[in-house]
């Protein structure tokens, strides 16, 4: 055939496929000459991981062990530039601080990821609250270990932060420029046991239903805004319009209590929580770090007003 | 000694995080008060000797010149979280694993949980009911103790002891929050969780909860006890009770405020000092409520037709 193409009218045509015998003959050969070469030039390369493109994608910096870097591993990271590059040499000895505010900030995000694995699981009606709860403790895999450590958290997480107002006040750390933050702890601290008040209700047994029953009670007797509060019968409350209604969704404690509970629980304050979080982690830093450990002062150092 | 109730109060799953944050704060409290004390001697001998304030690092703790004031966070302070992230969680999982959740009866409106307590964090109010009405114990005291909390800050103008455990540089400050903490809000939750049983009765630690116990108490308002029998008489007197509380108390706490803290009294403005007076007395009020339920049966102090004191 390609003798008699040779001289035929249709020459291009013959000439193409010269050339794409060409062509394939160069490329089979460059696969037999590039690739092993490429090949020996990506080993060459995996083997320096931190060369590759995607790699330096991600990491913006060198990591080997100068200061510059030891800084940059912290500031050029979004989770750790919470932190500054450097402290004082005392602030990370424990009897300081007691860890405590990371404590409690650690038990948070351990109750949000238990939190929102529990609500797979968990339908706030008062037809299947109960019986997702005793579904998770029997039937789910790991469903009473989740429950537990739900549970456990939250109580740590009081205790943590009132230790951690504890070593505040002692250490004078709300003195001035700090006042602010200290508030917005106290923000926190209310949070804090309102996200566990709401959730004692939600396993919808006795004694979720007495203490909250007990609890909102005593909003009965809100001055001004309850029915059987000083002052309220004037401003015409009743048990269907005064302030515990507003709380409850009802008179009793009963399935819209529940739904509310659940909404403040999963998604109202852990929100308003996590907004005050950021602010008081931003105020550390403004406001010039942890307190200390500060050099004394003494008495005959106070410049006092005139 | 009934040691199966003792027993059962205090591994009830809810109480075990108060049962165990006693020790836990008495050790903090330890922790604290060793710090104060190293401070405060170096604070004694730096007074003693200015020379020696002029060159000293300040710090209970050793320093060398030459060594760096600063350490990097990356890993001093990180590894340090870490090791605490750890040591939390496996805490919470022996925790979760050997202790389960308490799950009760399905809620039943008709079946009244007796006692029926709040979570122990809240039991300190509840306790509260006892000498208060639910106006006072369940709305007004939390919301006096948030805006105390908050005019800390406002209010105390001493600058010393800012970043640094003190006692003598702090005596009055540290006293009354160890007052309001300690002595205010953690032992009314111990009272409330292992005291109180059935009918919010007292039954001392070991004593057998007695469902049928009844106790005959007499209480008399503070009016009856003058002979004070009108509506209008009873609520100016219980204005004056109330109100000369206040006046007196202040007076008092006056005197020895200026006597034993001049500084902070020269340095307050009259509104942070009434300020501070205002919450010192309440404060103050609630243990002498108390005194007067224990000691002389009185229930009410201040009778109006819309609200009791
Ligand atoms: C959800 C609750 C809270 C979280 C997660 C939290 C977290 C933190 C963290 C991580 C710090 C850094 C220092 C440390 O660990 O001690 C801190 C500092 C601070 N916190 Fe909180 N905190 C909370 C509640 C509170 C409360 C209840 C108060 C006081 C009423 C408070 C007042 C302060 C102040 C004044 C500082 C600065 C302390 C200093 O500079 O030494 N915080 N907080």
């Amino acid at each position: 055939m390609a003798e008699d193409n040779q001289n035929g009218k249709n020459g291009n045509r013959l000439g193409l496929l010269e050339r794409v015998k060409a062509g394939v003959k160069e490329d089979v050969q460059s696969l037999k000459t590039d690739l092993p070469a490429k090949a020996k030039d990506q080993v060459e390369h995996l083997k320096d991981p931190t060369k590759t493109q995607v790699y330096t994608s991600i990491f913006r910096h060198k990591h080997d062990d100068t200061p510059r870097n030891r800084a940059l591993g912290v500031l050029s990271n979004v989770f750790l530039h919470l932190h500054p590059a450097k402290i004082n040499r005392d602030a990370v000895r424990y009897s300081y601080t007691w860890g405590m505010g990371g404590i409690t900030f650690y038990l948070f995000i351990v109750l949000t990821f238990t939190g929102v694995l529990l609500m797979f699981y968990y339908h706030p009606t008062k037809v299947q609250a109960f019986r997702d709860v005793l579904y998770l403790e029997h039937d789910v895999p790991f469903g009473k270990l989740l429950r537990n450590m739900h549970r456990w958290a939250a109580h740590l997480m009081v205790i943590a932060v009132w230790l951690h107002m504890f070593r505040v006040f002692l250490t004078g750390s709300y003195k001035k420029p700090r006042e602010f933050n200290w508030n917005i702890g106290v923000l926190l601290l209310v949070f804090t046991l309102l996200l566990s008040f709401t959730g004692y209700l939600l396993p919808d047994d006795q004694l979720g239903f007495w203490a909250v029953t007990v609890g909102t009670n005593m909003a009965r007797a809100t001055p001004l805004l309850g029915h059987e509060g000083p002052f309220g019968h004037m401003l015409g409350m009743t048990p269907y319009n005064d302030v515990r209604f507003g709380l409850l969704g009802g008179s009793i404690v009963d399935a819209n209590a529940l739904l509310r509970s659940y909404i403040w629980h999963c998604i109202g304050i852990p929100i308003v929580a996590s907004v005050l979080m950021i602010v008081h982690f931003w105020r550390v830093r403004k406001d010039g770090g942890i307190s200390g450990p500060a050099p004394v002062m003494l008495e005959s150092e106070v410049k006092e007003p005139k | 000694m009934d040691w199966r109730q003792l027993w059962e109060i205090a591994s009830a799953p809810d109480n075990v995080p108060i049962v165990g944050m006693i020790p836990l704060l008495a050790f903090y409290i330890y922790l604290a008060w060793k710090q104060a004390k190293a401070n405060d001697e170096l604070i004694g001998e730096l007074e003693a000797s200015p020379a020696m304030a002029k060159t000293h690092h300040r710090k209970s703790w050793p320093f060398r010149p030459g060594w760096s004031k600063e350490v990097h966070v990356w890993p001093f302070l990180l590894r340090i979280e870490f090791l605490a992230a750890m040591i939390v969680t496996i805490i919470l999982m022996v925790w979760s694993i050997t202790l389960s959740a308490p799950l009760e009866e399905p809620a039943n409106p008709n079946l009244t949980m007796n006692p029926a307590k709040a979570p122990w964090y809240f039991l300190g109010l509840q306790e509260m009911l006892v000498y208060f009405d639910p106006w006072i114990a369940g709305v007004v005291m939390p919301t006096l103790i948030i805006i105390g909390l908050m005019v800390i800050p406002y209010i105390d103008t001493n600058p010393l002891g800012s970043g640094y455990y003190t006692w003598k540089q702090r005596k009055f400050a540290i006293g009354t929050f160890l007052f309001g903490f300690i002595v205010l809000w953690i032992s009314m939750i111990i009272i409330g969780t292992f005291i109180r049983g059935p009918g919010w009765q007292w039954f001392w630690p070991g004593q057998t909860w007695d469902h049928n116990r009844l106790i005959y108490e007499v209480n008399r308002d503070l009016p009856d006890l003058f002979g004070i029998a009108s509506n209008w008489a009873k609520a100016v007197f219980g204005a004056i009770v109330v109100g000369g509380y206040y006046l007196v108390g202040g007076f008092v706490a006056h005197g020895l405020f200026r006597r034993y803290n001049p500084k902070d009294y020269k340095r307050m403005s009259l509104l942070q000092y009434s300020i501070m007076m205002f919450f010192l007395l309440t404060m103050v009020g609630l243990p002498a409520k108390m005194l007067l339920r224990l000691a002389w049966h009185i229930k009410y102090v201040w009778i109006t037709p819309w609200f009791n004191v």
